[in-house]
This record gives C-alpha cells, sequence and structure tokens, in this order.
C-alpha cells in the first residue's frame, strides 16, 4: 500500500516543508530545527525504498502512473530501479547533513535559504525519480534555480557573477534538452520513457536525427557532471557555494541522467560517443589532478579534485562492462559521501578562520586534532585507499574498462598518483608543521558536538561501503546490467580452450 | 565440518585493529597504563595464537583457505574476505607477530616520554592489522588492503612528530612513491582480471599451472607491473628514496616498519606470485637485477652517512636487495630466509640504535658518538652481535641466509656476475657496519660536541649517559640471541647442516610440474656440490673480513684517514655523500616539470585562459546582468516566488512554442 504512494511522498515531502517553512516565524532557530525534521523524515521514508526493494529484476519498481495532462500526454509517472534508488537515498542522506553544517554557517536570510533547500531537495528527488520525460524536465530546469539563487545571495564575493555563469551554463543545453525532448514526443507521441525506449530500439526514428537528439541529451548532461572541457563553472560555483549546495551542485545528476537516457534511451548512439567520452573522462581526470596540485584556494582545489574523481565516473559508464557500470554508480556514491564529507569539513575551518587559502593555514593538527583525524580519514577515502568506499568505486571502474581500452586505463590510472599527491599536500600544508600566524593568533575549539554528529555518519559510511560493497552492488546491478555490453561468459584465459582439470578440482573442493 | 580444522584466521588481523580503534578512538582520554595493556594485549594475543597454529602445524592439510565474506561482488567480478595459511605465510606470521610483540614492548620505554603515546601504539596496532592481512591474503585485491594499509600506517607513523615539516615531508613522499609502485601493482591486477576473471590465488595459479604454453607474454607483463609494486614498498630501484626519509620516523617504527616487516612485503608478494615470474625469464631476470643492483649502490651511499639511523636505512635498502636477488635467480626459499635472518639483525640493530639515541637524548649523528661501550654495555653488546651477523660471519644466521643466496646466484648459469657483486657488497656491507660500530662504541667520546645534548642538558631534560631500562633492553636480547642462533634453521649441507628452512618452504615454492621458463636464470637440479658452497663460504668470510679491516684501520687505528680520503676523492666522495644526487634527479626532471605544465599551461592558459575564456561572454553578461542579480539579491522571499514562477512560465512558454511548431512540421 505505501509502496504505490512511497515515492510521491518522499519527492512532495521536502516541498511541503518549505511552504509550511514560509509560515513560520524567524524567531530562534525554529527554522533550522524545521528544515532538519524535514529532512531527516524524508530520508527514513527513503529507507523504506531499500528495505522493500524487490532484488534480481531489472524493472521499475515503486510505481505510481496516473495521466496528468490529457494532451499532450505527460503522465505523472514515478519509479526507482536500482540506479536510481540508492541515489534517491543517497539525496535524503545529504539533505540533513546540509541542514546541520548550515546551522551556523548561514545566519542571515535563514528563511530564504531554507525554503529554497527545500525545494532544491524536491527538485533533485524528482529528477531521480521521474519516469516520464516531461516530468523529468520539469524537475531538472528546477534544480537549476534555487542552486542559482543560493549562490548569488550567498557567494562569498563573487557570488552573483558564479551563479549566472553556472545558470547559463546549465540553461543553454537544458533549453536544447527541452527541445530534444519534445522532438522524441513529436516523433513517438509519449514522454513515457519505458514507451520511448522500445520505440527507440524498433527503429521508427531516423538515425541522423536520433544521434543529434542524443549528442542534445549528452551535452545537456555531460555540463552538470561536468566532463573536461564543460567544466567552466565548477570551480567558481563551486567555492562561491554556501557549503549545503556545494555538496550537490556536481555529479550525481548529470551521470545519473547520462546512464538512464544516454544508455537507455539511445543505447546505439552512446556507443559510437564512447570513444570521445572516454577520452574526455581520461584527460579530466588527469587534467583536474594537475590543476587541483597547483590550487592555492582548497574550494578550488576541491573543485578540480571533483571534476578529476567524477571523471572516473564518466569513464565507467561509456565502457559498457557491468563492472565498470557498477563502480561507476558505486562511485557517484563515494562522491557524494566523501567529496560531501569534504565540502562541510572546509566549511567548518572556514567557519572558524575565515578563509580558504592554503598558505595561511599550517600545524593545525596539535590545535585540532579530532578535525585533523576527520580530514585525513575523508580525504583517504577519496584517493582510493582499500577498505574505504573510493577504492571499491575506482577498483571496479578501472578493471571494468581494462578490457579494449588499455592505453586509457593506463593513463586514468596514473591518477592514483596524482590524487595522493594533491591530497596530502593539502593535508600536509593545512595540518602539519608548524602553525602559522593565524593558526597561532585565533585559537579556536575543536569539532563541536553538531559538527561530530553531521560527519560521523558520513565516515562511518565510508568504511561500511568500503568492506560490505555488495549490499550497495547488488541492486546497482539490477539497474545497469540491462544497459551494459553481454559480458563475456568466460575470461579469456579459459576461451583458449583446454579444459582445466585443476582448476574445476580446486572450485569444488571450495565448496 | 568433516576434519578440517577451523582456525579463526581472521582474529589474527582484527585484534590489532580492536586495539588501534580503542587507542584511537578514546586513547586520548586512557590513562598510559591501559593505553599500554590495549596495545600489548592487542599484539601478545595473536603471537600465542600463531603459537598455537605452529603446534598444530603438522596435522594441517595446506594451503589452509578459511573464507569470512564476499568483499566486492559485481558483474562477473568477485572477491572475498578469503585468508589463507600455508609455509610461506607460517613464515611471515611467526616473524610479524614475533618481532612487533618485542618492538611493541621496546616502544613502552622508548616513548615513555612522548607526547601523543596513545595515537603511537594505535597506529602501530593498526600497522599489524594490515601487515597480518597482507601475509593472510589468499587473492590479490585482499593483499593489496594489506599493501596500501601498511603504507598508511607508516604515512602516519612517519610523521608522527607531526611539528616538524621535515616529518611531514618524508611520510607524505613515501606515500606518494609507493603509490608510483601500487600504480604498476594496480595494473596487474586488471591484467589479471582480464586473463583470468578472478584474482583468487588458487585459481590464478591453477589456470597458469595448466597452461604450459603460456611463456612470457601477458605473464610478462604482469610480472613486471607487479615488480613495479615491489620496488615501491621494498625500497627498490628506482623508488628506493622515500626509505631514508622515513627514517624521520620513532625509531622503533624504523626497526619494526622500515627494517624487518613493511619493507620485505614487496618479496614477500614477488615469492607468493612466483609462478608468474617462474614463467618469465625477462620480469625474473630484472627482479635478480634491480635487486643486485639495489643492495649495491645502496651500500655505496651507506658508506658515506654521519646519522646512524640513516646508515641502517640505506643498509635495508641494501639487504632486501639481496632478498630480490634470490627470489631473481628463483631460490625463493633462500630469499624468504634472509628475510627471516634480516628481520633479527636488522630490528636489532634498530632498536639497538635507538638505545644509543635515547642515551644520547636524541643525538644521531656518529660524529658526535665515540667510546661509549663502557657506558651502555648491554646496547654495545647486543649491537655487536647485529653488527657481526649483517656483516656475514659464521656461524651467525646473516651469514647462512647471504651465503645462501650468493651460492644459488652462483651455480646459476649466467649468474656469476650476480655474485661478484653480490659479494663486493658484502664486503662493503661489513666496511659501513663496523664504521658505524667503531664511531659509534669506540674511540675518543664526541659527545661533548653535540649541540642537541648540550640543548637538552639547558632545558633541564638531559641526563648523564644511560644504559636503556628494561623493557627496551630484554627485546635487544632476544633479538641478539636470535640474530645469533637463526641460522641454524638453515644451516647449509655443504656445511654439514640439512637446510631445514628451505625444505619447510619446499612446497610452495616446488617448481616441478610449473613448466618453468627454460631461459629463468636459476640453479639446474644437481648443480653446485657441498665442496663449491663450502669454498664459495670461505671466500665471503674472508672478504667480510677484509671490509672490517679496512674499518678498523680507517676508523680506530688511523682515525685521520677517512679525512685525508675523502679530501684525495673529493669527487666520488661527495657523489656519495650526496647519494648520487638521485632526489635531485627526480625533483627536476619529474616534479618540477609537471608543477610547470600544470600551473603555467594547464591552470593558467587552457584553464583560465581558454576554458574560461570560452565562458567569457558568460563573464560578459554576467556585468550586463549585475543589475538584475542585484534584485535576485534583494532579500524578500517573495520575489524568490516570483522569480521562480518566472522560470517557469519561461519553460511553458518554450514548451508551447516548440509543440506547435513540431505539431506543424508533422
Amino acid at each position: 500500500m505505501l509502496n504505490g504512494s512511497i515515492l510521491s511522498l518522499i519527492t512532495f515531502l521536502p516541498l511541503a516543508g518549505a511552504i509550511i517553512l514560509a509560515l513560520l516565524p524567524r524567531r530562534g532557530r525554529i527554522i533550522q530545527w524545521w528544515a532538519l525534521l524535514v529532512t531527516l523524515a524524508t530520508f527514513v521514508l527513503t529507507l523504506h525504498l531499500p528495505a522493500h526493494f524487490e532484488y534480481g529484476h531489472s524493472g521499475f519498481q515503486f510505481v505510481i502512473n496516473a495521466p496528468w495532462i490529457a494532451h499532450p500526454a505527460i503522465r505523472y509517472h514515478l519509479g526507482i530501479d536500482g540506479l536510481s534508488m540508492w541515489l534517491v537515498v543517497l539525496t535524503g542522506f545529504l539533505a540533513p547533513i546540509g541542514v546541520l553544517v548550515s546551522w551556523k554557517a548561514i545566519e542571515n536570510r535563514t528563511k530564504e535559504f531554507y525554503f529554497l533547500f527545500l525545494i532544491q531537495q524536491t527538485a533533485m528527488l524528482g529528477v531521480f525519480v521521474s519516469l516520464d520525460l516531461f516530468l523529468y524536465y520539469a524537475f531538472w530546469e528546477l534544480t537549476l534555480v534555487p542552486m542559482a539563487i543560493l549562490i548569488a545571495m550567498f557567494g562569498r564575493t563573487r557570488g552573483p557573477q558564479a551563479a549566472v555563469k553556472f545558470f547559463l551554463y546549465a540553461f543553454i543545453p537544458s533549453a536544447l534538452l527541452l527541445v530534444a525532448i519534445l522532438w522524441l514526443y513529436a516523433e513517438t507521441g509519449t514522454f513515457e520513457f519505458t514507451q520511448l525506449q522500445s520505440a527507440i530500439a524498433a527503429g521508427g526514428l531516423g538515425p541522423q536525427a536520433l544521434f543529434w537528439a542524443a549528442l542534445v541529451f549528452l551535452v545537456a548532461f555531460a555540463v552538470k557532471v561536468p566532463v573536461f572541457p564543460l567544466h567552466g563553472w565548477l570551480a567558481d560555483g563551486l567555492t562561491e557555494a554556501p557549503t549545503a549546495m556545494s555538496m550537490v551542485i556536481a555529479g550525481k545528476l548529470g551521470l545519473y541522467s547520462l546512464i538512464r537516457f544516454n544508455l537507455g534511451l539511445f543505447p546505439q548512439q552512446a556507443r559510437e560517443f564512447a570513444p570521445w567520452m572516454i577520452a574526455l573522462a581520461v584527460i579530466g581526470l588527469i587534467y583536474g589532478a594537475l590543476v587541483a596540485l597547483v590550487q592555492r584556494d582548497m574550494k578550488r582545489l576541491v573543485a578540480y579534485s571533483i571534476l578529476s574523481q567524477l571523471s572516473f565516473c564518466t569513464l565507467g559508464i561509456f565502457c559498457f562492462s557491468i563492472t565498470g557500470l557498477d563502480g561507476a554508480v558505486y562511485q557517484i556514491i563515494n562522491e557524494g559521501v566523501s567529496g560531501g564529507a569534504l565540502l562541510v569539513l572546509l566549511g567548518i575551518l572556514y567557519e572558524r578562520y575565515g578563509t580558504f587559502e592554503i598558505s595561511e593555514y599550517g600545524g593545525l593538527s596539535k590545535r585540532l586534532p579530532h578535525m585533523a583525524t576527520l580530514y585525513v580519514i575523508t580525504t583517504l577515502s577519496l584517493i582510493g585507499l582499500p577498505i574505504l568506499n573510493g577504492f571499491v568505486g575506482e577498483f571496479l571502474v578501472l578493471s571494468g574498462s581494462f578490457v579494449g581500452h588499455h592505453g586509457w586505463v593506463v593513463a586514468a590510472t596514473l591518477g592514483v598518483i596524482l590524487s595522493a599527491s594533491y591530497m596530502l599536500w593539502f593535508i600536509q600544508r593545512v595540518f602539519y608543521g608548524p602553525p602559522s600566524s593565524l593558526v597561532e593568533n585565533r585559537p579556536t575549539a575543536d569539532v563541536n558536538f553538531r559538527e561530530f554528529v553531521t560527519l560521523w555518519p558520513m565516515v562511518l559510511l565510508m568504511v561500511v561501503m568500503g568492506v560490505a560493497s555488495p549490499f550497495w552492488i547488488r541492486g546497482i546491478e539490477d539497474g545497469v546490467r540491462p544497459l551494459a555490453n553481454p559480458p563475456m561468459t568466460q575470461p579469456v584465459a579459459q576461451i583458449h580452450g583446454r579444459s582445466l582439470p585443476a582448476q574445476a578440482s580446486i572450485l569444488k573442493g571450495r565448496q | 565440518m568433516n576434519g578440517i580444522p577451523n582456525l579463526h584466521l581472521w582474529l589474527l588481523p582484527i585484534l590489532p585493529l580492536a586495539g588501534f580503534l580503542v587507542n584511537g578512538l578514546f586513547g586520548r582520554r586512557l590513562p598510559k597504563a591501559l593505553v599500554t595493556a590495549v596495545a600489548i594485549i592487542a599484539t601478545a594475543i595473536p603471537l600465542i595464537q600463531v603459537a598455537t597454529i605452529v603446534a598444530r602445524f603438522s596435522s594441517l592439510t595446506l594451503p589452509h583457505v578459511e573464507r569470512v565474506a564476499t568483499w566486492i561482488s559485481a558483474g562477473p567480478f568477485h572477491a572475498g574476505f578469503t585468508f589463507q595459511l600455508d609455509q610461506l605465510t607460517m613464515v611471515m606470521l611467526c616473524v610479524i607477530t614475533g618481532v612487533g610483540f618485542l618492538i611493541h614492548v621496546y616502544s613502552i620505554g622508548y616513548m615513555a616520554h612522548e607526547d601523543g603515546y596513545w595515537r603511537y601504539f594505535a597506529y602501530l596496532n593498526l600497522f599489524m592489522f594490515f601487515m597480518l592481512t597482507l601475509v593472510l591474503a589468499n587473492n590479490f585485491l585482499l593483499l593489496f588492503i594489506g599493501w596500501e594499509g601498511v603504507g598508511l600506517a607508516s604515512y602516519l607513523l612517519i610523521g608522527f612528530y607531526v611539528l616538524k615539516t621535515s616529518a611531514a615531508d618524508a611520510g607524505k613522499k613515501a606515500f606518494i612513491y609507493n603509490r608510483v609502485g601500487d600504480f604498476g601493482f594496480l595494473l596487474a591486477m586488471f591484467l589479471m582480471v582480464q586473463h583470468f576473471g578472478t584474482l583468487d590465488y588458487t585459481q590464478v595459479f591453477a589456470q597458469i599451472i595448466a597452461h604450459p604454453a603460456w611463456q612470457g607474454g601477458f605473464l610478462t607483463a604482469i610480472g613486471l607491473l607487479l615488480l613495479l609494486g615491489a620496488t615501491g614498498k621494498s625500497a627498490q630501484i628506482p623508488l628506493y628514496v622515500w626509505l631514508p626519509d622515513a627514517m624521520e620516523g620513532p625509531t622503533p617504527v624504523s626497526a619494526l616498519i622500515h627494517a624487518a616487516t613493511m619493507v620485505t612485503a614487496g618479496v614477500y608478494m614477488v615469492a607468493r606470485a612466483h609462478v608468474i615470474f617462474d614463467r618469465s625469464a625477462l620480469a625474473l631476470g630484472l627482479v635478480a637485477v634491480i635487486g643486485t643492483a639495489t643492495a649495491f649502490f645502496a651500500a655505496t651511499m651507506a658508506v658515506a652517512q654521519n646519522d646512524i639511523k640513516r646508515v641502517l636505512a640505506y643498509s635495508t635498502v641494501s639487504q632486501l636487495g639481496y632478498m630480490f636477488l634470490g627470489c631473481g635467480v628463483a631460490a625463493y626459499g633462500a630469499g624468504v630466509f634472509h628475510l627471516v635472518s634480516h628481520a633479527f639483525f636488522k630490528a636489532l640493530l634498530f632498536l639497538a640504535a635507538g638505545s644509543v639515541i635515547h642515551a644520547l637524548s636524541g643525538e644521531q649523528d656518529m660524529r658526535y658518538m665515540g667510546g661509549l661501550r663502557k657506558k651502555i654495555p648491554i646496547t654495545f653488546w647486543t649491537m655487536t652481535a647485529a653488527v657481526f651477523a649483517i656483516s656475514g660471519f659464521p656461524p651467525l644466521s646473516g651469514f647462512v641466509s647471504k651465503d645462501e643466496i650468493l651460492y644459488e646466484a652462483f651455480i646459476s648459469p649466467g649468474g656469476k656476475i650476480l655474485w661478484f657483486v653480490g659479494l663486493f657488497t658484502a664486503g662493503l656491507t661489513a666496511f659501513y657496519m663496523f664504521r658505524l660500530w667503531y664511531m659509534t662504541f669506540f674511540g675518543k667520546d664526541r659527545t661533548a660536541d653535540s649541540e642537541i645534548m648540550a640543548h637538552a642538558k639547558e632545558h633541564g631534560h638531559g641526563h648523564g649517559i644511560h644504559e636503556s631500562p628494561w623493557v627496551m633492553l630484554i627485546p635487544l636480547i632476544i633479538l641478539a640471541i636470535l640474530s645469533v642462533i637463526g641460522g641454524w634453521m638453515g644451516w647449509p649441507a655443504g656445511l654439514g647442516g640439512n637446510e631445514w628452512f628451505t625444505r619447510f618452504l619446499a612446497p610452495v615454492f616446488n617448481t616441478a610440474g610449473l613448466s618453468m621458463n627454460p631461459n629463468v636464470i636459476h640453479a639446474p637440479a644437481g648443480a653446485g656440490s657441498d665442496h663449491l658452497q663450502l669454498i664459495l663460504a670461505i671466500v665471503s668470510t674472508l672478504t667480510a673480513a677484509g671490509g672490517w679491516y679496512i674499518a678498523h684501520l680507517m676508523y680506530y687505528a688511523r682515525p685521520e684517514l677517512p679525512e685525508l680520503l675523502a679530501q684525495k676523492f673529493r669527487g666520488v666522495y661527495r657523489m656519495l655523500f650526496n647519494k648520487y644526487w638521485v632526489d635531485e634527479f627526480y625533483g627536476a626532471v619529474i616534479a618540477a616539470p609537471v608543477l610547470f605544465f600544470s600551473r603555467f599551461v594547464l591552470n593558467f592558459l587552457i584553464d583560465r585562459g581558454v576554458i574560461d575564456g570560452a565562458g567569457f561572454t558568460a563573464g560578459a553578461t554576467a556585468q550586463g546582468f549585475g543589475s538584475l542579480v542585484a534584485r535576485i539579491q534583494s532579500g524578500n522571499i517573495r520575489s524568490y516566488a516570483g522569480w521562480l514562477a518566472f522560470g517557469a512560465m519561461l519553460v511553458l512558454v518554450v514548451t508551447y512554442f516548440v509543440f506547435t511548431g513540431s505539431f506543424m512540421l508533422h
């Protein structure tokens, strides 16, 4: 019973919360508490999904499908599969963290902030659950507006410019996306994802036109990821955005959409684009890492590291192996958790010292040992230390993409050296060595209770996701299996012919 | 289950992990005694467990595999938390838990006055967890957890003195150089997944054994990549440069991690993957060549160092080179034997050096030591045992294990040159070790010139030169006994022994039915003789004696000689003193260009120029949008609602027009 309405509940609860929030008085911390309550409730609701998910098949679940507008035929069609399920949960998980990290950081215009913040939640959740392309597009577009306004309002120094840049980068491709969606509707008479899928698979549409449609989809999503060289907005946007927003500005929306639509709707075209996308992914991976290496501002450093890390996902997506896709989706979640945690940490450091300039810092670990520990664990997760989450994603992407793309994967693997270099150098400059004059002159308290509550769940998740990956990958694999190339049933070695008596006996012995 | 005993192998790594968690999370608030107790118990119980396993070892069917849980399962790829016990793992377990326990005990005394005592023990336990995982793993991916994890522990412990810039630099350097090696290791694993579909030892090796026709080819590629990984972890050419800097860490750490255990992981891995290396003459040959070259060059660098720990660090690099040489001539048993005896005498050397440093309030420069043998007699005598052992005097452990490697190299076709370089290096080893011995314990007491000691005295925490407490001395004594008698485990047949150690490991390294590559440098069955072994033993003992004699001459009999020689061979001395400028070379050829390229070409020209330039239109528009934006910022919530409505309207209008347009097209 709940299964039918759960997705609507999850999606619109933040919106309802936002409307009530607008009516609340600006007194004390009522607004913060309310936002926290709403986001926590939403998160709890998202947990219903993995608890009741039926593993083992690839279709959509928790579906609600009702007519909304008769003509044009727009339906209120929500549903999730293994691909989107964990992204919904991730969004739900990050929302209360976003509230907690803004608790003290946003002191003025709190009502505006949390109002837009909650609308942003609804928009993002809507993107993941919509199965009607029109509905999807409405949510997609809606994600841009609160983000742009919040960047403009709460930017550090150049907020408005960054906001406009972000908006234009995102809006122009999105407008084209709308055209492409409408063209699809004109050709097929439906916005329904599955119907479109079969219509396109049936081959009724001209290949030339489909190519362009697929390209428009691709560009719109690639900007949002961002994929090199479309990342011009990222560093500025991330630097200016308030922490809670910067945690969700990049990554999951664009990557999810690439997988869902470019692989799901346009599998043929996606394979045509693949060589280019793989090249751009690997270039972006190395490029982002090298540029991160020489940043002086820690938020810009993190921005380029995110560009680099997200390129792993793009690589995994466009190699079309199950392992690689599993890894790519896992890496999206990792980036949300670990990248998010790093941004939270930057935020709480900024609250104490008021600067992101790396050279202002030094020797913090003696003053703020807890914070140092959290920083170190988070960066280790991001640079892919085994038994933390990042390694699982990276390993699956790289090993899954290896066959057929040796050169690119070798280059991508260089990223493990570079990521260690820029991250550890960053940690060293901020936390080790003698204390800087800023650190010397401004004694502050270590991580407080609220910040502990914000960060420990994320740290815990890094460890758990690092050692118990099947819990997540099981569902993810249900979602991505239909999108992958059929796997080689046997590894190359066994195809060389010959029976393997030794191995067979070993296998038997292990059972 | 029908007769297969459950050894609970997973407990071995889990206990130190628990110790790490307890001390890491709560250690700051716990009393020192409790921190100590937790850390010691977390290593003592695994030691006891290892002892019980040893006791029932002969009753086990090997390899003994215990599966705990699935770690990764994606598509056709699976990897589990699966542990394995065989003879090789057994040896490693004994070394790690045994030496590890002793060094934990020693640390109680050595670290007693340090800030962050709890942090130190937490990291040390963390190291034990990863190291035990490394040797217990049943697949390459789980081994890789340990592999990178020990690197992490090493990073944390090298940088233990967080306020020292040099310590932080050294920690980072170690991690990054290891990452270069890991780059190779990862690629090797990708190749294995591609060709075997799995990373399980049992399955990978079974597939290779089942295909005698696989020679070289992709197995060479895997071997070379694994070797790159091994050179990082085990500090071999070209990645050895991090290890000398790692001496910034506390001395017991140098003993445990940077001498006895972690740095031998590369040797362990090569031995573990010998089935792969045996099929590739190139990969295995390179193991031998890199090992020999590293042994030699590191020894020459050790000659010109004045910091007692740095001498030992280069010595470690050099000795690891011997282990590689042993593996490289397919004498894996000999390589592992040297690993064990080295663990004894090198841990002892470091701990004794630590005892010296402790006595001198932190002075590490041998130029400010001298004449200490009467003042710290137990340290002196234990160190003497280690110096004789590493220099290769019979019947001590270093003699037996090093000679076995040299002998195996000698009797391998094409191995004579390796033998000769190895022998020469043995002479150098004796020279620099006795140099250290004389400079530290003999001659004139030069401690009065030490600024560090003067400084310590001034600040009141200086104390007279004194022997270390018993908690530090007992580990020294135990290790000294092991260094002296350890060789009996593998006493060579040529000298009347039965080579028990090599025979014990033989089932793991058994090459029968393995279709070893015919071009691999290795001793054919029946090569060599007891007679030859005896002659070679005499030759190497004489070489070691030669090294001792020269050191005696230069640093005891005529102490003015070194200065004269350094003057006379200025170029050579400077080259050795500056360690062939390898660090500077890497800096100039790799780090500097990468940073320059990233800063000016990528960041400035491309990112700021091209990519932001492409967004210049956006930037320019931003100026025009200024007033609009100012209104966006008005701060009134109704105006945002208005903006949202405006956006939605815009979308709808566009939609409408496009719709009608597209319908008209129909």
